[in-house]
């Protein structure tokens, strides 16, 4: 609650809130936190409220909106105290099977960043990474927390394709492929989970303001996972965690 | 039910899109040209976000299994029934046993046929429109068969009355307010960007155009943020691009303008080598 927003109109019925241009925790618990006060007083035409790294989408039905009347609404609600205000997050588990046949570009960051296969294993899952929102690609997460040393520059010609579920390292971004996709980020692993399901009410398992760890299963496991999966049997390991 | 006898260039089922799962990363989607859409729902007398099938750049030839009532609209593809001509913008009674047909683009891009009742395909997170990865068809192909919903009205031209505007289709000025990052732009830039005419490059699809002149920029990309369709975003490299209907729900390059809702229609009739100029509007803030 103490920080300088900027309020834009983005179109005729949109207004965008920005917080300082920064990617780190405390502003993406503050995003979540004011998301969450709009939503529960339900002001009248708004029909969806969008985050990002830092900043909070509020888009209204009617396209003729009187903006600073909208903005000093949200002002206030920015200032108030919402006790009842609750934002559940969980840590999720997700199984990843790095080896060679997935991890083609293991080598490459090994080389990189001289550093060896296993340790970039170890760290890779070693990190608690967190869930700032989801784009790019229906069920894409942009994670934060990667560790410095795994830090490696995009390949200068993306692949055309790139597997569901490759796990994979952008710049001083780790990722999920959900879905089969041309992409330029380093290949270190696969997991067998479904970041995107259209069959399920609630296509994302994840959402922003979770947290994920990965953890390395053998090529006989990642088989195992696909197959349970597709009867429905497996059950994602995740904990509550405070908000 | 219709049968596809030929698909046409690119052709899909599209509605109003996917409202309020855009936190998944899911995109809009929906009708490039939404006027154009909701305006033969509205000759028909569907509901205006009923299914219509959006044809691009050439139609498609379709074979009623069925008798009902169809309506075209947007571009005009030159459309014909059994080989007679029809004209767009018309409730047109069609038989079992009918063929539809289209023949040269004479004005526009994409061009829409609405049918009584509206189509009845596959319903993903409340939309019909195909999306590659949500939709399990994303584009109509030759065989396809499409299921129209049973409407038990039977009409002849109940709302003939209804305003029909074509305007839209020849015009070349495409309505915008200041994009987020307009104000980090110089004023040789934000200048050129609103008095010079720009082309259409042939990289136009539902996701985005691209356009051929380049803006002389310094900008760096921004902290991935939200986009719009109807956001034109400025690379590193200079290069604009207008996002449309399946954009992506995130991006990193500065958001320097954003079209009038209706002037996405306006450009969704637009094509390669189409010149079109940017006209400020202003916003109370």
């Amino acid at each position: 609650m103490n920080f300088l927003l900027t309020y834009k109109p983005f179109g005729e019925r949109t207004i965008l809130v920005e917080w300082p241009p920064e990617i780190k925790p405390h502003i993406l618990q503050d995003i979540l936190c004011f998301k969450e006060k709009i939503a529960n007083k339900k002001i009248k035409y708004i029909i969806d409220i969008r985050t990002a790294y830092n900043s909070l989408l509020v888009i209204y039905k009617k396209i003729d909106i009187d903006f600073e009347y909208e903005v000093n609404k949200l002002k206030e609600v920015y200032k108030s105290n919402d006790y009842s205000l609750k934002i559940e997050s969980r840590l999720w588990k997700i199984p990843v099977c790095y080896d060679a046949i997935f991890g083609v570009d293991l080598d490459v960051i090994s080389e990189t960043n001289n550093i060896s296969k296993e340790d970039i294993i170890k760290r890779h899952s070693k990190a608690i990474y967190t869930v700032y929102f989801i784009g790019f690609l229906p069920g894409f997460l942009y994670l934060g927390g990667l560790d410095e040393t795994l830090f490696t520059p995009r390949k200068g010609t993306p692949r055309l394709k790139i597997e569901k579920g490759a796990v994979a390292i952008g710049g001083n971004q780790t990722g999920i492929y959900p879905d089969e996709s041309p992409g330029g980020w380093n290949i270190i692993g696969n997991s067998p989970i479904n970041f995107f399901d259209t069959s399920k009410d609630q296509p994302c398992f994840a959402k922003a303001g979770d947290k994920l760890q990965f953890y390395s299963i053998t090529l006989n496991e990642h088989e195992n996972i696909k197959a349970l999966l597709e009867v429905n049997e497996f059950q994602l390991e995740s904990e509550g965690i405070d908000g | 039910m219709v049968k596809v006898l030929k698909s046409g260039f690119y052709s899909t089922i599209q509605d109003f899109g996917r409202n309020g799962f855009q936190h998944y990363g899911v995109p809009y989607s929906g009708a490039m040209d939404r006027y154009a859409a909701s305006l033969v729902n509205g000759l028909l007398g569907n509901i205006k976000t009923a299914a219509v099938i959006e044809m691009t750049m050439t139609g498609a030839t379709l074979l009623f299994n069925c008798d009902t009532f169809i309506c075209i609209s947007g571009a005009n593809f030159n459309p014909r029934l059994n080989d007679l001509p029809i004209l767009n913008y018309k409730v047109i009674k069609v038989c079992k046993n009918d063929v539809l047909s289209f023949g040269k683009l004479e004005l526009g891009f994409r061009c829409y046929l609405g049918v009584s009742g509206g189509f009845e395909t596959e319903t993903i997170m409340g939309s019909k429109s195909m999306y590659r990865g949500i939709t399990s068809k994303y584009v109509i192909k030759k065989h396809d068969e499409l299921s129209i919903f049973k409407s038990s009205v039977v009409r002849g031209e109940l709302h003939a009355k209804l305003r029909i505007n074509k305007s839209y289709l020849e015009t070349f000025i495409i309505e915008v307010f200041k994009g987020p990052e307009f104000d980090l732009l110089t004023n040789t830039q934000q200048e050129k960007l609103l008095t010079n005419s720009f082309t259409i490059s042939m990289k136009n699809n539902r996701m985005a155009y691209q356009i051929e002149e380049f803006l002389e920029n310094n900008l760096e990309a921004i902290i991935t943020s939200a986009v719009l369709p109807g956001t034109v975003q400025l690379t590193p490299s200079g290069k604009l691009i207008v996002l449309m209907r399946d954009c992506q729900t995130t991006g990193g390059y500065p958001r320097v303008l954003q079209l009038k809702e209706s002037s996405i229609n306006i450009l969704a009739q637009k094509y390669t080598n189409n010149k079109i100029n940017f006209k400020l509007l202003s916003m109370s803030l």
